[in-house]
């Protein structure tokens, strides 16, 4: 009957007692904790309904060969059953090393790694200089912000679009390039320009949130350490690097974490930016998209299997991610 | 503190811990003329490159012809609202506004009703398996599109809810519930414990301290959650193309498509509804974007 409170350190009176009997250790469980199981069951059962069976499923899939051609469907009238049968491991070693695995899985890989650290390192680096910037005694400080906020605020789907007119062959962007004796890039047909230009349009999107949470951050480390670092003779750089870096740590790591994971994830921007036109500037998630609905017959079983293959890179990503952040002795603060 | 600061105001000179006063002395947070011009220089680039696209887009949703945005010169002579009316009359704005407001908003009402006591419970208590399910509602939030995609689709259509609402409301809770539960975890955090014992010591049971005590203090928090999953919901592409077919069921994001997914793209148009699109969303976000940011910083900053 006495739970509730006791997240300080996890251990209760009478941890040290002589262990009681199975029956009574599982009743005493039982009584401590089933306030906790009774609240969180609402989310266990909605994600047991909706994430962890469809994942299930998904993987089952993924073991068959699964198209648009064999799988249920009705036509009219007529209701056809599914016909795909089991084929294991194939789908996996097919995309890993199939004949034709690096145009198709690894050079998409690759393309999605670079994107990744890309975006996240313009991110938060720029995120950064904007919140201290923002962080000082300023006139306007407040109207700069909410400028600089603009681009979280309206829907990604919305200002994509604002791009691709931007963007297109004689758009503003190179209109305002040619006026100036530049070279005007083919933005939306170009291989290394659409990847240029998505990486662009995703630094734009993305700042914003990251400026904010860091700004937070920024606000909430006590000005006493920055006099007692002055007082002590360091000088701008070395408050920063000793005082404000390890003081950011907790929402560093934080937002650099969702920072990978929405970028790696991210769907909206590609998609709208090039939709089907640019086979070399798809990410993996926007690639297993076209694969499972976006060319016919759709490829359900190949779709899924990237699927699965993404979950497990980020998976294998936040594992490494924190034990690297618990070695440090940095705790993950979301 | 700031890094055009460091650059600007950097001594060189003089080695740190030297006694010798400076000619003028300034005080902690004051800066020179020239860092200030710098930070105020940067800052007003960077809000123009903010302020630009969206701008552009108002711009050309001016302009009547669906080539306008070639040559955006000549739209200054013949400037009209045509587009916005057509877009309001003669097309399916309301159609598509009405499925993405209920979309949305089911997927918030039920994202935070049901994250709401397990933010609580993770937030407060720990119980076996604590750690089990903490790392299962991050790994929940890193799903890409593509791993429930083709299992949700076959499911939904198993169950025939391909383009109906609740089928979107549902696959976009498999995203809202987690992520509610994580934001109001880091809200219930700030609030003090104390108060969850003093309701104790009162003789309520912790439901009855998180419904009569937390619950009405971590309001804010709540609305960030709400929030939070609304856009979410709103702003999905994926599921929404994939999953509604009937274009009077279209979601905003998927409408807006539809002008340039014709041969014949209509971008005149689409700027309008672009346009339409974003000042509601906007001018909502500017409305909470104060609660927005403490919420976020409300775990993050803890450490």
């Amino acid at each position: 009957m006495t739970v509730a409170i006791d997240r300080a350190t996890g251990k209760r009176r009478g941890d040290r007692a002589p262990r009681p009997g199975p029956v009574s250790r599982l009743k005493h469980a039982y009584q401590k904790h089933w306030y906790a199981y009774a609240m969180i069951v609402p989310v266990v059962v909605v994600l047991g309904t909706i994430v962890l069976y469809p994942l299930a499923y998904g993987f089952y899939l993924t073991l068959t060969d699964a198209n648009s051609l064999n799988s249920a469907r009705t036509i009219g009238v007529n209701e056809i059953e599914a016909t795909y049968k089991f084929i294991g491991l194939d789908n996996y070693a097919d995309i890993l090393w199939g004949e034709t695995a690096y145009d198709r899985f690894w050079s998409h890989f690759i393309w999605t790694i670079v994107w990744t650290m890309a975006c996240v390192v313009l991110h938060y680096t720029i995120g950064l200089g904007l919140a201290l910037l923002l962080n000082q005694k300023l006139r306007g400080r407040t109207f700069y912000r909410l400028i600089l906020i603009l681009p979280w605020a309206v829907p990604t789907f919305v200002t994509v679009f604002g791009w691709r007119f931007m963007l297109a062959d004689s758009g503003i962007i190179n209109s305002g390039l040619e006026s100036l004796g530049l070279p005007t890039p083919l933005w939306l047909e170009d291989t290394f320009w659409q990847r240029f230009a998505a990486i662009m349009v995703n630094t734009w999107c993305g700042v914003p949130f990251m400026m904010i949470s860091l700004l937070g951050g920024l606000q909430s480390i006590d000005g006493v350490l920055y006099e007692a670092a002055e007082m002590d003779g360091a000088n701008a750089w070395q408050r920063f690097r000793h005082v404000t870096l390890p003081g950011l740590r907790s929402v560093s790591s934080t937002v650099v974490l969702l920072g990978v994971i929405w970028t790696f994830n991210q769907f909206a921007i590609i998609f709208l930016l090039f939709g089907n036109t640019a086979p070399d500037a798809q990410i993996l998630v926007t690639w297993a998209y076209q694969l499972g609905f976006g060319q016919q017959p759709r490829d359900f079983a190949q779709s899924a299997a990237y699927g699965m293959l993404l979950l497990a890179i980020l998976i294998v990503f936040t594992s490494f991610y924190r034990r690297w952040l618990n070695r440090n002795e940095q705790q993950l603060a979301i | 503190m700031s890094t055009i600061t460091v650059k600007t105001e950097a001594p060189t000179d003089r080695p740190a811990g030297e006694r010798t006063p400076p000619v003028k002395r300034r005080g902690r947070g004051e800066r020179g003329p020239l860092a200030i011009l710098t930070s105020h220089g940067i800052l007003a680039v960077a809000s123009l490159i903010a302020l630009f696209p969206v701008a552009w887009l108002v711009f050309l949703s001016l302009g009547p012809d669906k080539d306008d945005y070639l040559r955006p010169g000549g739209i200054w002579g013949k400037m009209t609202l045509d587009n916005y009316a057509f877009v309001l009359q003669d097309t399916n704005f309301f159609h598509w506004l009405k499925s993405s407001l209920i979309v949305s908003l089911g997927t918030t009402v039920i994202g935070v009703l049901v994250a709401a006591t397990t933010g609580y419970a993770v937030s407060r208590m720990r119980f076996p398996g604590y750690k089990k399910f903490m790392w299962a509602l991050l790994v929940t939030q890193m799903f890409p599109v593509a791993v429930l995609m083709v299992p949700m689709y076959q499911i939904l259509s198993d169950l025939q809810l391909i383009d109906t609402y609740l089928g979107l409301i549902l696959v976009y809770c498999s995203t809202a519930v987690p992520y509610c539960a994580w934001l109001m975890k880091g809200y219930f955090d700030t609030i003090p414990f104390e108060i969850d014992e003093a309701g104790r010591v009162d003789g309520l049971s912790p439901f009855g301290t998180f419904a009569r005590l937390i619950l009405p203090l971590a309001k804010p928090g709540l609305a960030v959650a709400a929030f939070y999953s609304f856009i979410t919901a709103f702003g999905e592409v994926a599921f929404a193309t994939t999953f509604m077919l009937d274009d009077t069921q279209y979601t905003l994001a998927v409408g807006l498509q539809s002008f340039v997914s014709e041969h014949d793209a209509q971008r005149n148009l689409m700027a309008a509804t672009a346009v339409l699109i974003a000042i509601p969303v906007s001018a909502f976000f500017y409305l909470v974007q104060k609660n927005l940011v403490t919420g976020l910083t409300a775990g993050g900053t803890k450490g």
